[in-house]
């Protein structure tokens, strides 16, 4: 499950999605909008993406994730459109027959996303809003 | 030929749109459109972030050559999570 969506994301809609009778361990992430940053006062964080390719992006570092460790199922779901304090923006959920496997691979999936998945984050802050992002990674995919 | 270009977030901004159609002559690279569009759009000529290129939803490289109909997207810093 690699999804893009405009709605509130459900963190048991993920564990569901990767539950599977081989796994010992199920690790999840939640990215949630924090209230400051470099310090402003951050109102909310307003996402944007290029839906069917961060999609594929998404679905491709899952298959990467799957030869470098051996977990069992991988879900990753991005909310955009403004994305409240507290709210989850991203949720990875991983099951795999023993928990470091899993643990690593959500770190995987996270880092990968904040590198080469084309989804971009504003923040809308007291007196402003400013694009964030310094493309300092490399995608996965070669050409 | 013709080309479609999508723009999204600071470059979406500065050029005023989300999509675009272009006519260019065959042959060009990625790089000699984003040279076209920063003329046809002057807000993205001071752009001095570090893109990322994708045709057809794959990333590829500055000199990759375009066809007819091809989808083109300028992907500024990425921000994600």
């Amino acid at each position: 499950m690699f999804r893009i969506i405009r709605e509130a994301i459900h963190l048991q809609d993920l564990v569901d999605f990767v539950t599977d009778p081989e796994a010992g361990a199920i690790v999840t992430f939640i990215g949630t909008t924090r209230n400051n940053n470099e310090g402003r006062r951050v109102i909310a964080l307003d996402y944007e993406a290029y839906p069917e390719m961060a999609e594929k992006e998404l679905a491709r570092l899952g298959e990467e994730a799957k030869k470098r460790w051996n977990i069992r199922r991988m879900a990753i779901v991005h909310r955009i459109g403004p994305v409240q304090i507290t709210e989850p923006s991203v949720i990875i959920a991983v099951s795999a027959a023993h928990r470091a496997d899993a643990f690593e691979a959500c770190r995987f999936a996270i880092e990968e996303i904040k590198k080469s998945v084309p989804i971009w984050k504003k923040e809308v802050f007291e007196g402003g809003e400013v694009w964030i992002g310094t493309q300092s990674g490399q995608p996965l995919s070669k050409f | 030929m013709k080309v479609k270009v999508k723009f999204f977030a600071i470059l979406r901004e500065r050029a005023g749109t989300g999509e675009i159609t272009k006519e260019i002559r065959e042959g060009s690279t990625v790089r000699e459109l984003w040279e076209i569009l920063k003329r046809d759009y002057p807000k993205l000529a001071p752009v001095e972030m570090r893109l990322l290129y994708a045709v057809n939803q794959d990333y590829v490289n500055a000199d990759c050559v375009l066809k007819e109909l091809d989808e083109i997207v300028f992907v500024p810093p990425v921000s994600g999570g």
